[in-house]
């Protein structure tokens, strides 16, 4: 002992001390070095094994655990308590062990010994605390092998023996449901207790065994529901008993675990539920309703009833109970009202719609608690013949509404609103002013749905911009309502100034162009707009710049104040734009027309199924800006400028989108965006210098290649996109469309490996014929050789399959090897994987790859091809390009 | 299983005891402590005494500065639970004689051997005063 007091670390403080020097640290700093030099005295003392002072030290490791410090150290010496023969450290080493111990299973193993002697022991304290214990932490395995221990513990002569082993039966069967048959018996058996505790664990492990075992269920229905019915109406007519009083009621926890029990047994089984009528209507009635208790049994007794199977007067009865809950003074009460309600809607709705005004008042509390609930079960009473009347409520008190609760209040009427959008114009009318009052706190898709309805409801549109313009002048800082505004006024502007599509129940007002434009600079330069919010006012800007000549000056100044944005896509935006403005004026109306209708379904089937956008959504850029397509959920809404304003619904499957392109130029160059089946197209596009493809069956990728290949190639796309306009297919014609690109358009098809069959015109190739099929040798360069050999599919002279073998003359093996082709049009061409993309030195080896080529015009004209060849030596990118023009002829 | 977690929070929002009926790494024990005691010391009196906090129902009650938090499940019986605490105040009393702050922290471990009368694996075993404290009161005679 001597020695103890005498060596610093050997716990020398008392845990009263070290609580007391936790408290008085002033900051985590300072509580944080005091449990750092306990932890190093309790360390030090475990590892010189330190008997006297255990006890003590894994008081204070407990303490430190519950201030939130790794004790995990403290694991072994709990065990070595538990393994002790004193009865404190044994108590205090099975505490440890419930608190302290994670879930490894190597340490629970180690404990399973001691457990099995402790159950087995004289002293009924011992056993008591082991079976506590093993039910709090025991795991699949441990269950397994002291099953047999508890289940003889039932046997024993005090109560709280046996009530112990009943709750750890109930871990042991949640565990290992296989165990439950050993327990039937015993847990029938606890239901003829009369010590309290025996019995509400003896009804808990009963519930549980009907939850894990059918037969259990079917035989504790069919032979012990009597039985249990009795207990309770024993338990209910009990004279007063001090021990288990409370307020006044016997034991309400005893009712509750019966009820619940009851519960189980009826649900499904008229029978059962037959039996316990009597005694439920009993409960139901008789229990006192002005202490917390009785209410607790009267709200399980509601459920209880709920859950059996039909008894309408029971029900009537259950009812009328949540309905004087709903209307008690104590929110505790109320909360639980509803809660009960929203489970009984699905028994009666009717019933509880009769409370909808009592309901509709609680979304109005000032308790988060009960509104939360209160919104829930509204949202659940909503019907088409209330909708009108629910909706004006909930929007009412959205003005008046918390911060905090907006976020919700608003999500839930967006969603009963859509769900039950009678006719557009509710519909509209009702988001705007959702979107006034908290259009901050909604979430993407509810601007988005909106705007395309606003886009499909022809006959609306002037009223809802002239709306959106009523609104912002009000509302100005809720975010989605300016963005939707400002889209507004981008597409249906002019129908803001000269008032068109009037209804009769609308005011008329005056805006002149310069108002509206005044919106947009407003938008713009608001300093809480983000990135979306401008981008979409940069693209509204430009079309009223074609949609107002007269203001045409001012919104190029707006748009030129841009031009130096630190946000590169506004920036690039700004330039583009003002470009447009500036020198292509003779465009400007075409490129800025009204956008096409949006597609509904479309939309619609993107917001319910694409799990694909949101993956793709997932890996763009972290600015999403509307005109791009990173983002892909905006991307139908912003496609502002579409060129090509074909109707032509989007293809279903479809890689490129063909409404994701803004002006038609599509963002493809930037890496995250660019699909793999566009890349290989992509870069034979410059090896060709080719401007034009079609793509067999998606007439919309057209726009999406040239304007790839405007990107890559020109510094200004939109001289190109000019250029383009006249071979693009718009109803429309541009002007001064034309030659330079044609030019480029040498009209070769490109192909390459794994891309589908793509197709072109390429006349001029030059002709020759002959009749044999030799091999050949396509391509030799100074130490790279391609031969072909040729062979016919019978019965389809068109096509021939080419064998094509690489070999290697150089002392360097070529990896990363790629061979591409490309044929005239009428030749299709089909490309096999190659063998392998290394290629090995001095002609030792060789790749080879099969294509598969079908002349259209056999006979008349001859095959042709042009190739190109990449590959790597030593980690050096190489290229090589040819021309094949000796096949033989005939194929 | 009904009941996840006991917890005994000051006005300052500091764990004065801690017993989960299942397992959370320490990390996560001391965010949901941190969230739960947060959303519960910002409600009034006249509110009700049911918060819900990611999956559980949080039933709270508030003894001088003392908060008693029990976590449950979406199956238990609010109002029972209520109850429970204010027989696990109680108890407490009858074990002190008037429970103060203090009581819990010095005597954390005895205070745990009470829950553990009460509560097994998240489920109420007695709700017998004397026979939650008998075993306490023996070993103490014994020591």
């Amino acid at each position: 002992m001597a020695d103890l007091i005498i060596n610093p670390f050997s716990s020398g403080t008392r845990l009263r001390d070290m609580i007391r020097s936790i408290r008085a640290c002033k900051t985590a700093a300072e509580e944080r070095a005091v449990v750092r030099k306990e932890c190093a005295a309790i360390r030090a003392a475990i590892s010189e094994n330190d008997h006297d002072y255990r006890h003590r030290n894994l008081a204070k490791l407990m303490f430190i655990h519950m201030l939130g410090y790794p004790t995990h150290f403290g694991q072994m010496e709990c065990l070595k308590a538990i393994a002790s023969a004193g009865f404190p450290e044994k108590r205090i080493g099975y505490l440890g062990l419930m608190l302290l111990l994670d879930e490894r299973q190597e340490v629970l193993m180690l404990v399973t010994n001691s457990l099995k002697q402790d159950l087995n022991h004289s002293n009924q304290y011992i056993v008591g605390i082991a079976l506590c214990a093993l039910g709090n932490i025991c795991s699949a395995e441990m269950a397994r092998d002291l099953a047999p221990e508890v289940e003889r513990l039932f046997q024993s002569r005090d109560p709280n023996i046996r009530k112990k082993a009943a709750l750890c039966s109930v871990r042991i069967i949640k565990k290992v449901p296989d165990l439950a048959e050993n327990f039937m018996s015993p847990a029938a058996v606890l239901l003829k207790e009369k010590h309290h505790g025996a019995l509400i664990s003896g009804v808990q492990l009963c519930t549980e065994l009907c939850k894990v075992s059918e037969e259990a269920l079917d035989y504790l229905r069919k032979k012990r529901t009597e039985g249990v019915v009795k207990i309770l109406k024993d338990v209910v007519n009990s004279p007063y008993q001090p021990e288990y009083d409370i307020a006044g009621i016997t034991d309400p926890f005893l009712h509750i675990r019966l009820l619940r029990l009851l519960r189980v047994l009826g649900q499904g089984d008229a029978d059962a539920s037959d039996y316990m009528n009597d005694i439920l209507a009993q409960v139901a009635t008789k229990t006192e309703t002005n202490k917390n208790a009785g209410n607790a049994i009267l709200y399980e007794c509601v459920e209880t009833i709920m859950s059996i199977e039909d008894n309408s007067g029971l029900r009537v009865l259950a009812i009328n109970i949540l309905g004087r809950f709903l209307s008690n003074r104590d929110n505790n009460i109320r909360y639980v009202a509803l809660n009960m309600l929203m489970r009984a809607i699905a028994v009666d709705a009717q019933a509880v719609q009769r409370h909808r005004a009592t309901i509709l008042e609680c979304v109005k509390d000032s308790d988060a608690s009960i509104r939360k609930r209160a919104l829930e079960l509204v949202y659940l009473l909503v019907n088409d013949s209330n909708v009108k009347p629910l909706t004006k409520e909930l929007i009412d008190y959205l003005e008046v509404s918390d911060q905090d609760f907006k976020g919700d209040l608003s999500a839930k009427i967006c969603s009963i609103v859509e769900k039950f959008s009678l006719e557009k114009i509710w519909y509209i009318d009702q988001m705007l002013k959702v979107l006034s009052e908290a259009g901050n706190f909604v979430k993407d898709d509810v601007w988005h749905a909106l705007i395309v309805v606003i886009s499909n409801a022809s006959d609306l549109h002037g009223y809802t911009v002239r709306s959106l313009y009523r609104a912002f002048q009000t509302s100005g800082e809720q975010e989605s309502l300016v963005r939707v505004t400002v889209w507004c006024i981008g597409e249906y502007g002019e129908m803001l100034v000269n008032n068109m599509g009037m209804l009769d129940k609308e005011e008329p007002i005056t805006v002149t162009e310069s108002d509206a434009v005044d919106v947009l600079e407003t938008a713009i330069k608001r300093h809480t707009s983000d990135i979306t919010t401008r981008a979409m006012t940069l693209v509204a800007l430009l079309k009223l710049s074609s949609r107002f000549p007269s203001c045409s000056q001012r919104v190029n100044d707006i748009i030129v104040e841009h031009k130096g944005n630190f946000v590169l896509e506004l920036q690039q935006r700004s330039i583009e734009f003002n470009n447009i403005i500036e020198r292509h004026q003779n465009i400007r109306s075409i490129l800025l027309e009204r956008m096409p209708v949006l597609d509904e379904t479309t939309y619609n089937g993107r917001k319910a199924g694409s799990l694909h956008t949101t993956a793709q959504a997932s890996t763009g850029s972290s600015i999403s800006l509307p005109n791009g397509d990173v983002k892909p959920t905006a991307a139908p809404l912003v496609d502002l400028l579409d060129l090509s304003s074909d109707d032509t619904p989007a293809p279903s499957s479809s890689g490129v989108d063909p409404l994701q392109d803004l002006l038609g130029v599509d963002l493809t160059s930037t890496p995250s965006l660019s699909g793999s089946s566009k890349a290989p197209v992509d870069s034979l596009l410059d090896l060709l210098s080719i401007g034009t493809t079609s793509v067999q069956n998606d007439s919309s990728k057209l726009d999406v290649l040239s304007a790839s290949n405007s990107s890559t190639q020109s510094a200004n796309p939109l001289d190109m996109l000019s250029s383009l306009s006249s071979s693009l297919a718009t109803p429309v014609s541009a002007p001064g469309s034309s030659a330079p690109m044609m030019d480029l358009l040498d009209g070769l098809s490109l192909i390459a490996p794994k891309t589908d069959t793509v197709t072109f015109t390429s006349p001029g190739l030059s002709e020759t014929n002959g009749s044999v099929y030799p091999s050949i040798t396509a391509f030799k360069s100074s130490s790279l050789k391609m031969e072909f050999s040729f062979s016919k599919q019978p019965g389809n002279p068109q096509t021939t399959l080419i064998h094509a073998t690489f070999s290697n003359m150089s002392s360097n093996n070529y990896t990363n090897f790629i061979f591409q082709a490309a044929v005239p049009q009428f030749v299709q061409l089909h490309l096999d994987p190659a063998s392998s993309n290394t290629l090995p030195a001095n002609g030792k080896g060789s790749i080879k790859q099969n294509l598969k080529v079908t002349n259209t015009q056999q006979g008349q004209k001859n095959l042709a091809m042009r190739v190109r060849i990449a590959y790597k030596v030593n980690d050096k990118d190489m290229l090589e390009q040819g021309q094949i023009n000796n096949f033989p002829p005939g194929l | 299983m009904g009941i996840r977690f006991v917890l005994l929070v000051n006005k300052q929002g500091q764990t004065r005891l801690a017993q989960y009926y299942e397992h959370l790494p320490i990390d996560q024990r001391t965010a949901l402590e941190g969230e739960i005691v947060r959303k519960c010391l910002i409600r009034t009196d006249q509110q009700c005494s049911f918060v819900e906090h990611r999956n559980y129902k949080v039933i709270y009650r508030r003894y001088a500065s003392l908060f008693f938090l029990v976590g449950v499940d979406n199956e238990e019986n609010e109002l029972a639970i209520l109850e429970f605490i204010h027989l696990l105040v109680e108890t407490l009393d009858r074990y002190f004689g008037n429970v103060c702050e203090l009581d819990i922290m010095i005597h954390l471990e005895k205070v745990h051997f009470i829950v553990e009368e009460m509560v097994v694996n998240g489920c109420i075993v007695e709700t017998n005063k004397s026979n939650i404290l008998m075993p306490i009161q023996l070993m103490e005679k014994a020591a």
